[in-house]
């Protein structure tokens, strides 16, 4: 099953089991969404329940946000997250904050989804990771499908909850398949928001990744195992919630750790995490941790530019190395 | 309602004879006609919604008179030409190069030598080529991610251009923009915005600057003027209308120029907008709005020139609405499939640079051989691009870390205290900053 079925099929089941679940933006219903994840909903579910907008993203988004308020279950298509920056202020101030601030009065269930993160020369402002920004934020959930299954739990899980959640999906994982269980595709299905994956268990190292970068993590290890050295990864999947717990966890059997994002360093994912790991597991770690991201300079246009702009297998490999191999001397001395 | 007597939409000129709005006596201010609406024939929805509403009809501005006496310039003589010979060629050489130009990004692109969004301009240089030629070179242009013909209007060489799109460092932005963000200092081409309606703030700012620098600074004789150019989907935006309010507010020196070319993507104008006719919101803002034939060069020029004149003579800004057609999909991945191939067929038919070419010999302006040898010295200029695009180097490493400021200290202090861009390992390119 690829992403993009995994993601229909999550919006499909979920309008179909709660008539309050609508979905708006740009090119979703006419024109089937621009990555055709809305592809047949039109159809099915009419205009009224999905609809095309004019590209406002301000307007439209804070029409969603309303909706929420008065007991509407929307779902705000972004054709990508960089547009979301337009209509951030209805993100952060609208949806975030009021539960908070109404003392629980007004939940806001909406979804804010779309593709998140760095395509394939599309120049520096639409290559950008919002994890890190969106994490940051108190009211809000932050959720990175990897695989099909990720996509289907996570977004059944995110149309479900009571609180605006922001869904990051990636554009050139759409297109990947991957097999999924038959327990996967029951229309009940759902992960638990919060919660990370242990995607491949180990014992040297500990690698962290969400979205495309399981991916990459995934591969790296494959290397690293034919090198003796045994790599645990770690698929996030939610970035806020953190599953701290799992990382340490993690991160007290191998002793090291690896971050990976494709965002930038700095304030990014990976530093929350060597943050947690050094409050709570520092006289664990046997090497310095490794921090893996984004380089922190806008996403050039040219190819190879761009390729030493985000983080590739082989950095993964060379950081686990340093990690593994620095520690060896060390580990002699004790 | 009369509508002859105030249609935006003066006789076609010879040149536009199977013009799709050469019939002057439909009334194409009801909203809900939508087939009476320009060429489209995207249905609307809904089919019974609030009666015409023509408040501001009656509120003609200055511009609107000029195109009145586009109308009296009825070319029958040529000696009541709308432009001159030279003019013609200068004109019929810009359309030409656009169209020249894109063509070939569609080949290099599906040949791999350019990537990402690719967004071509065919069907629209009547519109960039009638306001740009006009601009001297310190007025400015603000363009959308449509941006490669607006650049070269402007004057940014094809090579710098294509080199840029190929993701060379010879290209305009040394390979670090991209299709979508072509910028020149030079030219001040004021950069192409990837996001709807993102380029106005920024156009609006530059006409300021103008005025700041004319009544702040006092420097009496910058009379610079600024045009913005974005699509019809960009009309439903809020920064549109923020930036017409401050810049009719201010009295800036700049012309909104909106090019209708009737379809957002997938979306169909009709589907997206209450009032379709966005020049009415001029006048809501206090500044004329104008409706033009945007497949029209001289027609458009003729708009143009009363317009931009008005922002340079400080009488404010001015909102062009430049019906069009873009007779490609919105961008190169854009599988095209849900405008009418009829709809396409009677644009192509309006063809703007066929237009110019027919207006030209039918006027004894030119000859069929004078303007074959335009095109063949374009193809040798845009095929002359390819080869310099090709055969240009990959930006360098130590590219990478370059321009993100201004000043390299920019990149703040290392851990050993100094300067990141001290370490020789930053001007490498291989610093970890």
């Amino acid at each position: 099953m690829t992403v993009r079925d995994a993601l229909n099929s999550a919006l499909d089941e979920e309008m179909s089991a709660d008539p309050k679940v609508f979905l708006m933006g740009e090119e979703v219903g006419e024109y089937q969404g621009a990555y055709k994840i809305s592809k047949g909903l039109l159809e099915k579910y009419g205009p009224e329940r999905v609809l095309d907008t004019p590209i406002t993203e301000a307007g439209f988004t804070g029409i969603g946000v309303g909706a929420a308020y008065y007991g509407l279950r929307p779902i705000v298509e972004f054709m990508t997250f960089n547009f979301s920056m337009q209509a951030i202020d209805h993100i952060i101030n609208s949806a975030a904050k009021s539960n908070y601030m109404s003392a629980g009065q007004i939940s806001v269930p909406i979804v804010f989804r779309g593709p998140n993160g760095a395509a394939a020369g599309v120049g520096a402002q639409h290559s950008q990771c919002y994890a890190a920004w969106y994490a940051t934020c108190p009211g809000l959930k932050v959720l990175c499908p990897y695989s099909s299954e990720d996509a289907r739990g996570l977004l059944k899980a995110a149309i479900r909850d009571p609180d605006p959640v922001v869904f990051l999906e990636n554009e050139l994982l759409y297109g990947e398949s991957f097999p999924v269980s038959a327990e996967s595709l029951d229309s009940s299905f759902c992960l638990p928001i919060g919660k990370a994956k242990i995607e491949r268990e180990g014992k040297d190292v500990t690698i962290t990744a969400f979205s495309k970068m399981v991916g990459y993590a995934l591969k790296a290890a494959e290397i690293l195992a034919k090198e003796g050295i045994s790599a645990e990864v770690i698929n996030l999947r939610s970035i806020r919630p953190l599953d701290r717990s799992t990382i340490n966890a993690s991160v007290r059997k191998t002793n090291r750790l690896i971050t990976v994002e494709e965002g930038f360093p700095q304030h990014g994912v990976g530093a929350e995490i060597c943050t947690s790991v050094i409050e709570e597991s520092f006289g664990y770690l046997d090497a310095p941790v490794e921090r893996i991201a984004g380089a922190d300079v806008p996403m050039p246009y040219a190819a190879n530019l761009e390729r030493m702009a985000v983080p590739q297998v082989e950095d993964i490999v060379r950081a686990a190395k340093r990690a593994c191999y620095r520690s060896v001397p060390l580990a002699a001395a004790a | 309602m009369s509508f002859t007597s105030t249609t935006k939409f003066v006789q076609p000129l010879p040149l536009n004879t199977t013009s799709a709005r050469s019939n002057d006596h439909k009334p194409f201010l009801d909203p809900f006609k939508p087939t009476s609406f320009f060429g489209s024939t995207n249905k609307l929805r809904f089919t019974s919604l609030a009666k015409s509403h023509q408040a501001n009809l009656h509120r003609r501005s200055a511009v609107v008179a000029v195109s009145e006496v586009v109308k009296e310039k009825k070319p029958k003589s040529s000696t009541n030409l709308l432009i001159t010979k030279d003019e013609g060629l200068v004109l019929y050489e810009d359309m030409i190069l656009g169209r020249a130009f894109e063509d070939m990004c569609a080949q290099m692109y599906y040949r791999g030598k350019m990537f990402g969004f690719v967004h071509l301009y065919n069907g629209q240089e009547a519109v960039s080529t009638g306001f740009i030629k006009l601009l001297k070179k310190e007025d400015s242009v603000v363009s959308t991610y449509r941006d490669h013909v607006h650049a070269l209007s402007k004057g940014v060489p094809a090579r710098a251009v294509m080199s840029e799109l190929f993701g060379k460092t010879t290209g305009c932005c040394r390979g670090q923009g991209g299709s979508m963000h072509m910028f020149s200092k030079e030219h001040n081409v004021l950069g192409g915005f990837a996001f709807i309606g993102e380029g106005i703030p920024v156009a609006t700012g530059a006409a300021f600057t103008s005025k700041y620098r004319r009544e702040v600074l006092q420097e009496a004789d910058c009379d610079h003027v600024t045009v913005a150019f974005f699509g019809d989907g960009t009309c439903n935006n809020g920064q549109f209308f923020e930036c017409l309010n401050m810049a009719a507010l201010w009295k800036l020196p700049i012309v909104f120029v909106v090019e209708n070319n009737l379809w957002a993507i997938g979306m169909s104008h009709l589907r997206a907008t209450s009032d379709p006719e966005i020049w009415k919101k001029g006048p809501a803002f206090g500044m004329p709005g104008v409706h033009v034939d945007g497949m029209d060069v001289l027609k458009v020029r003729d708009v143009a020139k009363e317009a931009i004149g008005r922002a340079r003579r400080g009488e404010g800004p001015t909102l062009v609405e430049c019906e069009t057609y873009r007779f490609r999909g919105h961008s190169l991945a854009d599988p095209d499939e849900l405008r009418d191939p009829a709809e396409k067929a009677r644009y192509a038919a309006r063809d703007p640079v066929t237009a110019l070419k027919k207006y030209m010999i039918e006027n004894n302006l030119s000859s069929e051989a004078e303007l074959k040898a335009i095109e063949k010295k374009i193809d040798e200029v845009v095929e002359e691009a390819v080869e310099f695009a090709d055969e240009s180097p990959h930006p360098g490493r130590s590219q990478l870390l370059e321009n993100v400021f201004a000043d390299p200290k920019g990149f703040g202090i290392g851990p050993d205290g100094r300067y990141r861009c001290e370490d020789p390992k930053f001007t490498e390119g291989t610093a970890h900053v």
